[in-house]
């Protein structure tokens, strides 16, 4: 270390100019707004504004304070600004930065979720890469004593910080590749799983301990190595339709990765970050896992469909339905007073939320009265069904909660069920031995008609049950391609 | 700054946390995490410091990767949040 740098920074906290402190401050503040902005539509945009500006003023502050510099001889302290590495670093921000704003700008609104992952897992590795970066440069991050070791304290946060990590990375990669489709949604249970993951967990635990004695290579690398494993091993168990909670888990974890590093650096500005995703993440959890009505550990546990969906098929009786035509909805719609539309995951599958709202509004200008129901778990992530609506440009005020609508279907002519299905089942209310028993639901069975569009009537829903809303007097199975019956009822509302 | 001083900003910013996060309204949840994920790319802030320290060239390659994967999510993440705020719209009024 730089014996001039040093005594110029005595007196001023490791090292960081009080300046900077200040701006980090400020960058932390700005961002706990940009949360506070997301408390409504209308003041989000300002809120996504301020991030911008706090994450601004986090990087130019770090670039001023740490400008790099060509070390010297035993007469000077360094040559002069080391202009290849600072070249390096705007390029890196370049390439990144065009990367991420490309894919942005690109994604469309139904890959979300797996968009989402996949940001996620760059978060995570790159905790991995800067725990690493601060191991081999200790000096570089101020974490070393006297004697030259790291502090056992900073060991601890490098440890977590790598933990944390690579978890999100690893765990991140694998709800992407179920999300996007290239691996199947399916969980994949292997045998003793809860015993293997503990043991992995514990060693993760205990190594860390270790390495506030012994601040070996191998000791993080084993660390770094088993976390990778134990995000993979987590995360693959997890069903398609539970991967609301997984994301939001992630999102959390990634929290917690930058606090970690915050710790390390003294940065207040990671610090309070990671204390705002970390909660985000775990509130939206908690979010996902009431509405389903499962305890958080039973989600993580994972294998939620396998065994029911394997019992069920063998006791599947057959019972009397009703097959409806587009003609036939499209007249009752017509002459509905009051419709009620409930959208789930099928809806994004097949990118009907256009046509879906095409039909809203030609039902509109016949004087019908059209409301959006969104279930919290509708869909992949938390949100999802909000944000496809608003992309068909469907006014966010005929959107509500479930505990907001639920009482209207009463007095509903139409409950139009548009890829959902656990979510208007009548066993989460009355069957004790229903594995979604207990998960709120929609009273669609109050409405006085009901349009159930589905694929075929071959398939449950995600919980493997079978649903009693199939077989009710006043459900029409409308059995197609939700895209493809919307877009033939809005023929036969046109005329 | 020691120990202490820095776990009471955390625990006090976790409060915090819990309590703005609590009153974003459900229909933003996807925006939500989208915008999360970008600001805690504020780890960039570590990766250039690796990448801007002499000493270590093994250590600055890992921050330079750092600041590319950080970069990615935090162009990426505010992007496509405001891509997503645009959308959501009120009735117009006729």
């Amino acid at each position: 270390m730089d014996l001039a740098l040093l005594s110029a920074a005595a007196g001023e906290h490791g090292g960081t100019p009080a300046w900077a402190m200040l701006a980090y401050l400020i960058s932390g503040v700005l961002f706990i707004l940009a949360l506070r902005g997301l408390s409504s539509p209308g003041t989000s945009r300002a809120g996504n504004r301020y991030g911008m500006i706090g994450m601004t003023i986090a990087m130019v502050t770090t670039l001023v304070t740490h400008v790099p510099m060509i070390p010297g001889d035993a007469f000077n302290s360094y040559v002069g600004p080391d202009f290849m590495t600072m070249g390096e670093i705007v390029a890196a921000i370049a390439i990144g930065g065009g990367i991420g704003w490309v894919i942005a700008k690109r994604i469309a609104m139904t890959d979300m979720p797996q968009l989402v992952a996949a940001f996620h897992s760059l978060v995570g590795l790159a905790a991995v890469l800067v725990g690493w970066a601060a191991y081999l440069n200790p000096e570089a991050f101020g974490i070393v004593g006297a004697d030259g070791a790291i502090h056992a304290v900073s060991r601890v946060e490098l440890g977590l910080g790598i933990a944390i990590g690579a978890i999100t990375f690893s765990g991140s990669v694998i709800a992407f590749l179920k999300l996007a489709g290239k691996m199947s949604g399916a969980p994949i249970l292997l045998p003793a799983r809860h015993v293997i993951n503990l043991g992995t967990l514990a060693g993760i635990i205990a190594l860390t301990a270790w390495f506030t004695q012994d601040q070996s290579l191998w000791v993080i690398a084993t660390i770094t190595v088993l976390s990778f494993l134990i995000g993979f091993l987590l995360i693959i168990p997890i069903g398609g339709a539970d991967m609301p909670v997984v994301v939001s888990m992630l999102n959390s974890y990634s929290g917690w990765a930058a606090a970690a590093m915050g710790f390390t650096l003294s940065n207040t500005a990671m610090i309070i970050t990671g204390a705002l995703v970390g909660s985000s993440g775990a509130i939206l959890s908690y979010i996902m896992c009431k509405a389903m009505n499962r305890g958080f550990l039973s989600v993580i546990a994972g294998g939620f469909g396998a065994e029911a969906a394997a019992g069920g098929g063998a006791a599947k009786e057959q019972r009397p339905w009703k097959r409806g035509s587009a003609e036939d909805a499209a007249y009752m719609l017509g002459e509905a007073e009051k419709v009620i539309i409930i959208p789930g995951y099928g809806m994004a599958v097949s990118q009907a939320q256009h046509a879906l709202r095409e039909m809203g509004d030609l039902l509109k200008a016949r004087g019908v009265e059209v409301k959006y129901a969104i279930h919290p778990v509708a869909g992949r992530m938390p949100g999802h069904m909000n944000v496809l609506l608003a992309e068909a440009n469907v006014p966010y005020d005929e959107v509500f909660e479930l505990e907001d609508i639920n009482s209207e279907f009463a007095t509903a002519d139409v409950a139009f069920i548009i890829g959902a299905n656990d979510v208007v089942n009548p066993a989460a209310k009355t069957d004790k031995s229903s594995p979604i028993y207990g998960m709120p639901v929609f009273d669609v069975d109050k409405a006085k008609q009901v349009f159930f569009i589905k694929r075929s009537m071959g398939g449950v829903g995600y919980a493997g049950v079978d649903n009693d809303v199939f077989y009710m007097d006043q459900t029409l199975m409308l059995l197609a391609d939700a895209k493809k019956m919307v877009e033939d009822i809005n023929k036969g509302l046109a005329h | 700054m020691d120990f202490i001083s820095i776990l009471s900003i955390f625990v006090m910013a976790c409060f915090v946390g819990y309590y703005v996060v609590w009153s974003v309204t459900p229909a933003l949840h996807t925006p939500l995490m989208a915008v999360t994920n970008a600001i805690s790319s504020v780890i960039v802030v570590g990766a250039l410091i690796a990448s801007a320290a002499a000493g270590s060239a093994s250590s600055k390659w890992l921050g330079l990767l750092a600041v590319v994967l950080a970069s990615v999510n935090i162009f990426g993440g505010f992007a496509v949040t405001a891509r997503m705020l645009a959308m959501y719209k009120k009735k117009e009024k006729k």
